[in-house]
């Protein structure tokens, strides 16, 4: 019988919503058991959390100084000598899995099968390739820990009505020294999380300026949406890079997403394939975002998204 | 100091690949290959090391069949002093290309080593941080923006969250994301002076390496498509139609 071990993402004392994701893809393997390990200098708060997630078996915390930042190099050991014993290793494919989970896969000598889409079996899962224009299904020998990033997209948050112990966890290895941790500059935002929203209204390069922009995010308050854009925004300058959308930014999957001066190219589509009802407005009518957009239209941004708020 | 970079060949970022009706592989014969964009913006990093005086020499890695030498030669043409080519028919795992970079760091002693983030091909994003944990040195994955001073690395890093600064003692490995730098035109007389830089190809077989291969792909299928949808005329059409479906 498999038994899971799930990396929990967290910052500032605030577990990440990806991390009940990785556990309903554990759920899925049908395992004995589902532990959620929680690497931190102060690890109680996100413990507690973690417990409340439907499906896990208990949470471990390794409490440490130097686990106050979400250093690979860090971390990785820690993760690989308390993968003992477990069939599997998961983390949610966010930025903080991709970083950390190769590196606890090389420590336990095995390659990781990548953006888990969904379970076939305890060892056979599907995951995109090719900017998701193919999908594979891929086994893991049976001799293998199965070492995994889940595509968040792919799965539903487990819901929080458990109530599993925590227990203290002591792992002894030495951690490196070479690599630092000197700030991390967040962007500051009472709009709803990118990642978890509902809805989400993205701008790309036809929205033509950083002042411009501010008509996007005008829109996005007004419906209560979360904002995004396309690769060619962020590179321009109009918006941060965490708001890329897209095969190299995130992967989401909103109930509603709103494409506005985005013209679809497949390395944005892949960031919103799971997307529930995609809305597409641009002044091409032959832009690609219209062949796969549930609702188009066809005009000028400036002019419609007023429009729109008036309609509301 | 030496930096080694990844310099992976893959179907080209604008070919809209399509899988085999029997489920066996993706169409790739005939299909334009071209340096993984990522490996072109490490390549260009690498070159702006050297021209700053960072660094003296760059060398791309290939690892690849047999044909790889033209798309090697671009690499040298871009810049790069010396090319290897480590040949192999198979195709290689990311632990498999982590454990051979990690052969030619043992023999090149670089300072620096800088990958992809991921290849735009199997999108796996691993290779760099196999390698920095089989070399038990600092991994800067996804660096947005790069400075070496003082035996020392500090690399803002595109992260989820926002953007991540860290400092990393040297030899480390970087990854690059996509707004690192924009990677220079080869020119025409570069492409000239390429054919004289020396390629070195040593066999796979030859380095005496576990080929990781405990995960198999059983089979590839088309993803699910979204059908066309409908237009609507105006803002007030738009407005009925998300109420109509409950999303306003
Ligand atoms: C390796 C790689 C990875 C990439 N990863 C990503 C990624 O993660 N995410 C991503 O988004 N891209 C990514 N890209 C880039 C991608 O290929 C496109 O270049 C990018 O998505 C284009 O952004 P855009 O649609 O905003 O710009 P454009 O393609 O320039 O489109 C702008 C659109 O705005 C419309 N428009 C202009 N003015 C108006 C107006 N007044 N009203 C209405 N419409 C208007 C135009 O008709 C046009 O369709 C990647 C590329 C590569 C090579
Ligand atoms: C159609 C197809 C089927 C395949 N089937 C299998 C299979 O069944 N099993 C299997 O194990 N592998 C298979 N592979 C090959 C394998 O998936 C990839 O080559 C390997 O996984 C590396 O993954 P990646 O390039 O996505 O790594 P990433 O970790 O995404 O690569 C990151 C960076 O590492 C460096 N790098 C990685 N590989 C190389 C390289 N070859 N040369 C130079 N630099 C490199 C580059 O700098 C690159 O940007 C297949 C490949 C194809 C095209």
């Amino acid at each position: 019988m498999s038994k899971i071990l799930v990396i929990a993402e967290h910052l500032d004392g605030k577990l990440n919503g990806a991390t009940a994701r990785a556990v309903s893809a554990a759920v899925a393997v049908k395992p004995e058991s589902i532990d959620v390990i929680v690497l931190s200098d102060a690890p109680d708060a996100v413990a507690a959390e973690a417990a409340k997630i439907d499906g896990v078996s208990k949470v471990l915390t390794v409490a440490r100084a130097e686990n106050a930042h979400a250093m690979a190099a860090i971390l990785a050991p820690q993760i690989a000598k308390a993968a003992a014993g477990y069939s599997h290793v998961f983390a949610p494919s966010t930025t903080f899995g991709k970083d950390l989970a190769p590196r606890v896969a090389a420590l336990l000598g095995v390659s990781q099968v990548s953006d888990v889409m969904s379970v076939e079996g305890a060892h056979s899962f599907r995951r995109p390739i090719y900017a998701g224009n193919a999908i594979i299904t891929v086994e893991v020998d049976t001799a293998s820990t199965v070492v995994a990033t889940i595509r968040t997209a792919s799965w539903p948050a487990a819901a929080s009505n458990g109530s599993a112990p925590v227990e203290a966890l002591t792992v002894d290895v030495a951690l490196p020294s070479h690599t630092r941790f000197v700030n991390l500059q967040q962007g500051k935002s009472d709009r709803p999380d990118l990642q978890g929203a509902a809805k989400v209204v993205s701008g790309g390069r036809g929205v033509g300026s950083k002042e411009n922009f501010d008509i996007i995010y005008k829109f996005a308050d007004k419906i209560g949406a979360g904002v995004g854009a396309s690769r060619a925004a962020v590179d321009a300058g109009y918006c941060p890079n965490e708001m890329q959308v897209g095969q190299t930014g995130k992967i989401i999957a909103p109930e509603l997403y709103m494409a506005i001066g985005i013209s679809g190219a497949i390395q944005h589509l892949t960031g919103i394939k799971d997307a529930g009802t995609i809305v597409a407005i641009n002044k091409d009518g032959e832009a690609p975002i219209f062949e796969i957009a549930d609702i188009g239209l066809v005009g000028d941004l400036f002019k419609i998204l007023p429009e729109l708020e008036a309609a509301l | 100091m030496k930096i080694l970079v990844g310099y992976k060949r893959v179907v080209d970022y604008n070919v809209r690949i399509q899988v085999k009706p029997d489920g066996t592989g993706v169409v790739t014969d005939g299909v334009k290959l071209s340096a993984n964009p990522f490996d072109d913006i490490a390549l260009e990093e690498a070159l702006r090391l050297r021209e700053k005086g960072v660094a003296e020499e760059v060398i791309v890695v290939g690892i690849g069949p047999a044909d790889l030498t033209a798309h090697l030669r671009n690499g040298l043409a871009m810049g790069a002093n010396r090319a290897i080519h480590v040949q192999t028919a198979d195709a290689v795992s990311p632990l498999t290309a982590a454990r051979t970079f990690l052969k030619l760091i043992e023999k090149e002693q670089p300072g620096l080593v800088i990958l992809g983030k991921q290849a735009i091909d199997d999108d796996a994003n691993q290779t760099g941080q196999m390698l920095a944990a089989l070399w038990d040195r600092p991994q800067a994955t996804f660096a947005g923006k790069v400075e070496i001073a003082d035996g020392k690395a500090t690399v803002t890093r595109e992260v989820d969250a926002g953007l991540e600064t860290i400092e990393a003692d040297l030899p480390a490995v970087i990854t690059t994301d996509l707004r690192l730098n924009e990677p220079r035109f080869i020119k025409l007389p570069d492409i000239m002076k390429a054919k004289a830089k020396p390629i070195d190809v040593i066999e796979l077989g030859s380095l005496g390496i576990d080929a990781a291969d405990h995960i198999k792909t059983t089979h590839y299928a088309a993803p699910a498509k979204r059908s066309k949808g409908v237009m609507v005329k105006d803002a007030a059409e738009l407005v009925a139609a998300l109420k109509q479906k409950g999303l306003l």
